[in-house]
């Protein structure tokens, strides 16, 4: 049954390809490296979701619209974004008095957008 | 000749048997990571004030200017240079009475905070490749963030006693089937933010103690009892933890779970645990300010004596706070990777990069100067992941400064300012 919306945890976390990227933060590589979120196949398939196709991720924290890919790496339930600037608008940022804000394990709804990505630039004017 | 040796200045590996062709800039033997790190790659030009091309030396005047005019600076960043610059860098924060904190504070601060409390049963990656006869990456993930560290110590790697993958068990847990997980022998999947009830499970099980449920964290009572075996009956094991188990709900009392864990394990036999360190030198971000002023980061000189305290100095809680008026940001990128409360202020305060390439902070950076790459354009010191130091080389000319010079020339410029 297509959802408009679906309840997730999200996790960021790093990759080959935004470690590869990460001394070039002003490229389109880079961008590329970072601005996508990954889904479970049913979940994927719950959104509705096609190649290309963009989701916008919030939490108590912030949203974000990156685009959407399959993974066959995750459970159901649970979404991974690369670390970078598009994770961290949605991160939790209290440290709970250890110096580590919380970037892995906050509760997000994710559905389906038509607006636009933004771009690495963008995002910092939105900050 | 060509091709020189050289030691990869990218992950906490440091991979030193890697190589670099200098007439044709080409890197050999890399991993994709250390490969982009040793590429021609964008830099930044020149020094900038205000997005205006200066000198190093006008550059360095407004970059003094600010941190003495500053009531508390801080001073982040320190993972990606070398020990010598990470020294001056301690100096200068302190005459600057500012606020020193480094990349570990949003990697694995945690687990020294655990090592605080409990200490760490640690061992070299050397003991580790010729001895571990079970290896366990628990929310770390070293196919995508220490793509040779397998090859090289933890996996695949030919020791002496231990003769290579055969000889070995690779037990993966996380949260995700990753890169890595496919390539275990075991893959036990947790979910999310259940490390400590899953490590707590294992060191009632490991007692002989039973437990009341059937499923912890996601994982059934019969696969943890298979685990728990498994490392009682190892020869020699190691759990290398990465941040899934520092940046999850429990953070650093996921890492000190894990030690007492392990404290265990070696009454029957035994095991070591060890971070999965990220930068090059983020050992040496943390082990140098401790070896100057006795703490590793989130360390306040705004009295004039060092005091540590991560719930009010390090770095995202400052900026969260809002309690720093300037910032000199080096060999990191606070911008992209801290969390947009924290950037906020960023964006309002003065703020000074130090870095070979362009990034996130170097937009909102005012005063911006461009370093050496260390490993290639610059010498120095640098910390691998379990502490052994590595003199990483200079194999190409550059016009560029070495963080090193730059500090320098920045501390002789404050104390000048200063009048002391």
């Amino acid at each position: 049954m297509v959802k408009s919306m679906i309840e997730v945890e999200v996790i960021s976390g790093r990759t080959l390809d935004q470690g590869a990227t990460v001394e070039e933060k002003l490229t389109d590589e880079y961008f590329k490296a970072v601005n996508y979120c990954e889904l479970n196949e049913e979940d994927y398939n719950t959104l509705g979701l096609a190649e290309g196709d963009r989701v916008k991720v919030k939490t108590e924290f912030g949203e974000v619209v990156v685009f959407a890919k399959k993974s066959d790496e995750l459970p159901k339930g649970v979404a991974f974004i690369p670390m970078g600037p598009y994770a961290n608008q949605i991160i939790d940022p209290s440290t709970d008095s250890t110096g580590m804000p919380q970037y892995k394990g906050i509760k997000a709804t994710i559905e389906k957008t038509d607006e636009k990505v933004l771009s690495v630039k963008e995002l910092l004017e939105v900050i | 000749m060509a091709t020189k040796k050289v030691i990869c200045t990218f992950c906490g590996s440091v991979c030193d048997d890697v190589e670099f062709d200098v007439e044709e800039f080409k890197p050999k033997k890399f991993c994709k990571l250390g490969r982009s790190k040793f590429s021609k790659k964008e830099r930044i030009k020149a020094p900038m004030i205000d997005g205006k091309e200066v000198s190093y030396e006008e550059a360095i005047q407004k970059a003094a200017e600010i941190l003495v005019n500053a009531k508390k600076p801080l001073l982040y960043g320190w993972a990606s240079t070398a020990n010598e610059a990470i020294r001056l860098g301690v100096i200068l924060t302190e005459k600057v009475r500012g606020v020193y904190d480094q990349c570990a504070s949003v990697c694995h601060a945690p687990g020294t905070l655990a090592v605080i409390e409990e200490g760490i049963p640690g061992a070299s990656l050397g003991a580790i490749k010729n001895r571990a006869d079970l290896v366990i990456f628990w929310g770390s993930n070293p196919m995508e963030a220490h793509p040779r560290h397998p090859l090289r110590y933890s996996m695949s790697a030919k020791g002496l006693l231990i003769k290579g993958r055969n000889d070995r068990k690779v037990v993966v847990v996380d949260v995700r089937k990753t890169k890595t997980a496919k390539k275990a022998d075991v893959f036990v999947q947790i979910k999310p933010g259940y490390d400590y009830p899953v490590i707590s499970a294992l060191r009632a099980l490991i007692k002989g103690e039973d437990i009341d449920v059937d499923e912890v964290g996601g994982v059934s009572k019969e696969q943890l009892k298979e685990l728990a075996e498994m490392m009682k009956n190892a020869k020699y094991g190691v759990i290398f933890y990465g941040l899934g188990v520092t940046q999850s709900r429990g953070r650093d009392r996921n890492i000190e779970n894990a030690v007492k864990l392990i404290q265990l394990l070696n009454r029957y036999t035994r095991f070591v645990i060890w971070p999965m360190r990220g930068h090059y030198n983020v050992v040496g971000s943390g082990e140098v300010p401790a070896w100057e002023v006795g703490y590793q980061y989130a360390i306040d000189f705004s009295r004039g004596y060092p005091r540590f305290s991560p719930a009010e100095f390090s770095a995202n809680e400052v900026l969260q706070r809002e309690d720093c008026d300037a910032a000199l940001v080096i060999a990191a990128d606070p911008v992209a990777h801290f969390p947009k409360e924290s950037v906020k202020h960023l964006k309002k305060i003065p703020v000074i990069q130090i870095d070979p390439f362009p990034n996130m902070t170097t937009l909102v950076a005012n005063v911006v100067i461009p370093s050496a790459v260390y490993g290639l354009e610059a010498e120095g010191t640098a910390y691998r992941m379990d502490g052994i130091p590595l003199r990483v080389k200079k194999v190409i000319d550059t016009e560029y400064w070495s963080d090193e010079k730059i500090l320098e020339e920045l501390l002789k410029k404050v104390v000048e300012l200063r009048g002391e």
